[in-house]
């Protein structure tokens, strides 16, 4: 945001903000721990409002339910953004001294009066503007967002809208203020941190700036390739085109976790030469002409890892691995040398260190300090500095520190896969409680609910399609179809529907998902497929046989 | 820019000695300032006292009756005995009451008072009416924790830590009055058919393993409980990107139990399923796993 890929505020702002929005987020289930402090924000007078297309446990805590169509937030921020400034609610100091570009924004949100974005995005006018003007002139405000933002195939620009939101209040770079995405994987911050993004080298710094690539290839004795590579999506591409024959997949399951599931399978199918490193022999590393089977990077390996308030902290080595099963370390250097290079790293906190030489953000983080600490948030240039609870805080300062907060304007367009007579209901896909991704680490410890795929669907449509809750359904998008147990009941708007990817065994829901993706960040639209649902006709089966051991 | 607004200070006397602490502070905040202790069971560092227990009881000068120290506020002047034969007298009847009515032999700071004070539990038996001692089986129905409610001193840390100074699913309360009370979710439902989301927050502060997680109740059974051969160690959560800091208690190079420090700000002891009990598949398919030998070795899903 603003140049540093990581929400801006702490866990501990929660609970002394004044208002929460959580837009395209259930994390009630989906970050339960990081949900109490919000819980506690509340009892300490703070206002919820959850803007989800679901009727989510998340709902079940807010002041307020903002119930948005899928894949129409940006219509919705852009009412909100118009409307605090036709009612003169925006920070006019704040939108002069310290961003830029807002004519061009107040231009573009124009069109998005009350009554055009309750008709795109079924959500009330009346809550639309209460919901603004309780933003605008709450002291502190927060907008905390997941991938009900970021699945889209326009989620750049659905971040841009909020982020538009927070400069016109002047609601971010304070306590209490900002802007979070809420990180879904216990180090997908870290992964970023760490230049796993094709455009980044470690600490968000520019591949293609040529002095930031000099200070790599002098540290590392190397050239570094002077432009940004390709992200997922764009990779998939160059597969499809064959410009990508070979792929070394740590620690991921894609063809479980890709969106148009079947199409990624041809792809892996085709690749050349398959490498895949992981604990388990995931469906992706039964694919693969060589497999390095990994430590637990959390429990048997050393390391650090970085939380959704950019906190980088450590995991420890608890337990010997099993059987052949190496730390990701060891298996990357020896490969290293098969290739030729000598990477001579004793430990992980060597790796650290030399992390902490060419990222700023992360110089002063030893891993003594990590552990006094308990970890630090970035950035952290210095030993003697604490780390930064909250990011942005140069916006504030007069003159504004460095280069102003530009506004981006963004605008309505609906998802990709387009419903119609064939294909009557939308799909969106997320998470459950008891459940995490593709299902491989939680598939085993004992979850106290069903390990079974569940369609949930509102009774008009059920009673439309002849489907009793319980009833066995075919879920069909245009590239594939799949079988899933009908779930009844009104979360869901008539006309939406919600599945998981969390058993992918039985039920691969990505065979139904869209692989349209957002053209910058390469995420795709997971949230948006048009499907249709079909009863599957029960086999009649002899009473005497329904149970064994029955009367 | 925080709340951290200086209180103003009281003094108070702690066994003749003079401690200046902030207002609204708690005789017990004041008694630990002082050096000194006191017995508590219900308290909890991360939960608001509510001075059910009365083991942590004082002599307050000019109270008549003996007063919670967890639970009284601190007021200018107060005069405090922490160790009088009156107050000690208290405790081991407080002590040996519980120890008459449920089965405290897995709960370390009953033993511990017992110990301290001498108690005597068994000169309580000829008062013991039928029906005194109400002996319930462990209840198991479910896979990840056990409710042993003869072990329950119903303290309430379980009920408060669901409730809203934890997990607020408010999934369970005390049921029934007198002998009859103990701790349910509600028309006697089984856990999984109740409110209750798993999140283990309410054995992570049960101080008597009424409530426990399933694997170390098993392994008690087994007599392969050894807490004298489990290593502590401290990472972090391998699920969603908040980032809680866990414990694993890890005995002969499996884990056995997973906490959280209750010292980390960020949950402050309160996990959710997937990190309290998410940790099984580390040990899929090896040897004597967590569940039966016949497990397979990659998790079903998976396959």
């Amino acid at each position: 945001m603003f140049g540093a890929g990581g929400g801006t505020n702490s866990y501990r702002e929660m609970e002394e903000t004044n208002l929460i929005l959580l837009w395209g987020s259930n994390a009630r289930e989906t970050h339960p721990v990081m949900f109490l402090h919000m819980l506690k924000g509340v009892r300490n007078g703070a206002r919820l409002v959850v803007v989800d297309p679901r009727r989510t446990s998340s709902v079940a805590f807010a002041h307020r339910w903002l119930p948005v169509r899928v894949g129409t937030d940006i219509a919705l921020a852009n009412a909100m953004g118009r409307y605090i400034i036709h009612e003169g609610l925006l920070n006019e100091e704040f939108v002069r001294e310290a961003t830029e570009g807002f004519a061009r924004y107040r231009e573009a949100v124009e069109p998005y009066t009350l009554e055009r974005a309750e008709a795109i995005t079924g959500v009330p006018r009346e809550l639309i503007a209460a919901t603004a003007r309780e933003y605008a002139t709450a002291p502190r405000a927060m907008i905390c967002w997941t991938l009900g933002i970021t699945e889209h195939h326009n989620a750049v620009d659905t971040v841009f809208s909020l982020t538009n939101l927070a400069l016109l209040t002047g609601h971010v770079g304070r306590y209490g203020s900002g802007l979070n995405p809420l990180r879904g994987q216990n180090n997908v911050q870290g992964g970023g941190d760490m230049g796993a993004l094709p455009n980044r080298l470690v600490g968000f710094q520019n591949v293609e700036d040529p002095e930031v690539r000099a200070r790599f290839e002098r540290a590392w004795g190397c050239t570094i390739p002077p432009k940004a590579g390709w992200h997922l999506t764009a990779m998939y591409d160059a597969m499809e085109k064959g410009l990508l024959r070979g792929l070394y997949v740590i620690g991921e399951n894609p063809v479980c976790s890709d969106a148009n599931a079947t199409r990624i399978l041809r792809l892996f199918q085709e690749l050349e030469f398959l490498v895949v490193q992981d604990l388990f022999l995931t469906p992706t590393a039964e694919l693969a002409n060589v497999v390095f089977p990994a430590a637990a990077a959390w429990c048997e390996s050393e390391g650090t890892v970085t939380s959704s308030e950019r906190r980088v902290q450590r995991v420890r080595k608890a337990l010997d691995p099993p059987g052949e099963a190496r730390d990701d370390l060891w298996i990357l250097q020896q490969l290293a040398r098969r290739l030729g290079r000598e990477w001579d790293y004793p430990d992980a906190e060597a790796v650290w260190n030399e992390v902490r030489e060419l990222s700023p953000l992360h110089r002063g983080m030893s891993y003594r300090r990590l552990e006094e600490l308990g970890g630090i948030q970035w950035p952290c240039p210095t030993e003697d500095h604490p780390g930064e609870l909250f990011l942005h805080g140069r916006l504030w300062k007069r003159p504004v520190e460095g280069p102003r907060a530009p506004f981006v304007p963004t605008h309505y367009e609906p998802p990709v896969d387009e419903v119609n007579e064939d294909y009557p209901l939308l799909l969106t896909t997320g998470r459950r409680l008891y459940f995490f991704n593709t299902g491989v680490q939680t598939a085993l410890y004992g979850a106290p609910v069903p390990q079974e795929e569940y369609l949930v669907l509102h009774p008009r449509d059920a009673g439309r399609y002849g489907i009793a809750h319980g009833d066995r359904v075919r879920v069909s998008s245009r590239r594939g179809s799949v079988e899933a147990t009908a779930w009844v009941e009104s979360t869901v708007a008539p006309g939406l529907c919600f599945m998981t990817l969390h058993f992918p065994e039985k039920t691969p829901t990505n065979v139904l998902t869209v692989d349209a993706a957002d053209p910058k960040s390469g995420t795709a639209e997971f949230k948006a497929t048009a499907v249709r649902v079909e009863r599957i006709p029960r086999e009649r089966v002899p009473a005497e046989a329904t149970r064994e051991g029955a009367p | 820019m925080t709340r951290e607004v200086q209180a103003p200070l009281v003094t108070v006397e702690v066994d003749d000695q003079r401690v200046e602490i902030p207002e609204a502070s708690t005789l017990l905040q004041a008694i630990r300032a002082a050096g000194k202790d006191v017995p508590t069971l219900c308290y909890h560092p991360v939960l608001e006292p509510i001075g059910v227990c009365r083991v942590c009881v004082v002599e307050v000068e000019g109270s008549r009756t003996l007063v919670p120290a967890c639970i009284r506020r601190v007021e200018p002047g107060m005069r405090v005995r922490t160790e009088t034969p009156r107050v000690e007298l208290s405790r081991r009847m407080v002590v040996e009451l519980l120890q008459t009515s449920v089965d405290t032999s897995l709960a370390p700071d009953v033993q511990r008072y017992a110990a301290e004070y001498g108690a005597r539990p068994e000169r309580w038996q000829p008062f013991a009416r039928e029906g005194f001692r109400t002996r319930r089986a462990p209840k198991v129905d479910n896979d990840l924790y056990v409710r042993d409610l003869d072990r329950c001193i119903l303290c309430y840390r379980c009920v408060r830590a669901c409730g809203e100074e934890g997990q607020s699913s408010f999934a369970i309360a005390v049921a029934g009055r007198g002998l009859g009370a103990r701790i349910d979710p509600g028309f006697d439902l089984p856990l999984p058919d109740s409110a209750c989301v798993f999140c283990g927050n309410c054995l992570a502060v049960c101080p008597t393993e009424a409530l426990v997680p399933k694997t170390q109740f098993e392994m008690r059974r087994a007599g392969t409980w050894d807490e004298r051969r489990q290593q502590v160690v401290t990472t972090t959560c391998p699920y969603c990107g908040v980032g809680c800091k866990l414990n694993l208690h890890v005995q002969d190079n499996r884990i056995v139990k997973v906490t959280a420090p209750l010292e980390d700000p960020i949950t402050r002891g309160f996990l959710c399923v997937k990190g309290r009990f998410g940790w099984t598949y580390v040990h899929a398919g090896t040897a004597s796993g967590p569940g039966s030998e016949a497990e397979p070795s990659t998790p079903a899903g998976t396959l």
